[in-house]
């Protein structure tokens, strides 16, 4: 699928965040898959990219809008819807699996949110951020109506933090290195092993912990697939 | 046996094969409703007794009891959130009108949790992209071809397909329609996908 969408060569997918505005629609795109997979194949919430999010939806309505001009029966206007479907299934699934995971950790993403520094970039988008609060407020609504207010007075409250599992931070994942890194620590995973250091070749591929590598898959460095 | 009601509440749930939705037993919450009540009771009379009288050997049976009242709060809970996470699934699988052999197995507040689950979800899906709107309820497969066959399996009426033209959906006739108009048929049951 991806030969489809971004044929553009050598196209850098990872130019700096300034430079947004003058990216070629092949970049947006092998941006947002980039977003996708990641999202896809990481435990945890990642942080929001609600800017190419944006981009992409302009970036289809206006294909929508150019073939409508299009006349019936072109060839070449069905192999741009199919791409056209392609782009939306990508969005949408990815902005799927982001609501998955705040539905199934939502006082944890909400925790992490609120803990987060000032100038700290939120992991979710202003429309994902009203939705958790909501499913919070509603999934605590129904819980106090249906069982917990009939309880004995002391057990009427549930700690939704205790309660909700976790994001499996120490789930294995794949990846493939972008950047080359030197000295990543591998923690040990039973008593009888030590900790060692491992150094990322560019191009490799691995299994690993994903806590191992959470902080380069947020900076691009590996991408999960 | 403490507990043991509330453990029949959460195996009910788990004979049931994914996704599906048991009947909300209230007569079996309100069992173990009662259960709790009186083993706090009780813990309320021995704890004051043990303060008063300076019994030290309740102190063992109060925390058993306690324990139990922490147990069945923990497995009530669980019963009513895995509840709730089976008819956000259905959501997913049937859009927002549920079909009426569900909603009848729902309780009020859990119909009460689905519509607000529905609003929410509604307006996070219309205000993507800068309100242009998404509906991420469709799309869920990759898509292999633009148009596909379809069977119909029950009489739907007319529909419209996006360049305008209606066409009958009547029983057991034959179509080839855009996939991305169908999707949510198929899930319904409306039409079966005919892979040849």
């Amino acid at each position: 699928m991806s030969d489809a969408l971004s044929d553009d060569g050598g196209g850098d997918v990872n130019q700096d965040d300034t430079q947004e505005d003058v990216m070629t629609p092949a970049e947006l795109i092998a941006k947002l898959e980039e977003a996708w997979l990641n999202e896809k194949f990481s435990p945890e919430l990642l942080e929001n990219k609600s800017e190419v999010v944006e981009c992409v939806m302009e970036q289809l309505s206006h294909m929508d809008a150019n073939l409508q001009r299009v006349k019936k029966g072109d060839a070449k206007a069905s192999i741009h819807r199919m791409e056209i479907d392609r782009i939306r299934f990508v969005l949408s699934s990815y902005l799927r699996s982001r609501l998955h995971k705040i539905e199934k950790f939502f006082p944890h993403v909400l925790e992490r949110e609120k803990s987060r520094g000032e100038g700290d970039p939120s992991l979710l988008s202003p429309e994902e951020f009203a939705f958790a609060k909501e499913y919070y407020a509603n999934t605590e609504t129904y819980l106090k109506a249906v069982a917990l207010k009939r309880m004995p007075p002391n057990l009427q409250t549930v700690d939704m933090l205790k309660a909700v599992p976790e994001p499996g931070l120490d789930s294995f994942v794949f990846l493939r290195v972008k950047e080359r890194q030197e000295n990543i620590l591998v923690e040990p995973e039973t008593d009888d092993q030590r900790e060692y250091i491992v150094d990322l070749e560019e191009g490799s591929q691995h299994l690993m912990r994903y806590r191992t590598i959470a902080p380069l898959v947020s900076s691009g460095a590996v991408q999960l697939i | 046996m403490f507990c043991e009601k509330v453990i029949e509440l959460i195996r009910e749930l788990h004979r049931m094969s994914d996704g599906q939705l048991p009947a909300f037993n209230e007569d079996g919450l309100r069992q173990v409703l009662q259960e709790m009540e009186a083993l706090y009771e009780q813990n309320q009379t021995d704890v004051n007794e043990a303060k008063s009288e300076g019994r030290a050997d309740l102190i063992p049976s109060i925390k058993l009891r306690h324990c139990c009242l922490l147990r069945n709060q923990r497995c009530v809970t669980a019963y009513c959130y895995d509840r709730l996470l089976r008819i956000r699934s259905l959501r997913w699988e049937y859009g927002s009108v549920l079909p009426a052999n569900v909603r009848f197995h729902m309780c009020a507040e859990e119909v009460q949790w689905f519509s607000q689950y529905k609003k929410s979800l509604a307006s996070f899906m219309r205000s993507l992209g800068g309100g242009e709107g998404l509906d991420l309820t469709q799309d869920m497969k990759p898509p292999k071809s633009l148009y596909i066959e379809v069977r119909c399996l029950k009489d739907h009426g007319e529909f419209e397909i996006d360049d305008g033209t209606v066409i009958l959906l009547k029983k057991n006739s034959q179509h080839f329609l855009p996939r991305w108009k169908c999707e949510q048929l198929i899930r319904q049951g409306v039409l079966e996908h005919v892979v040849s």
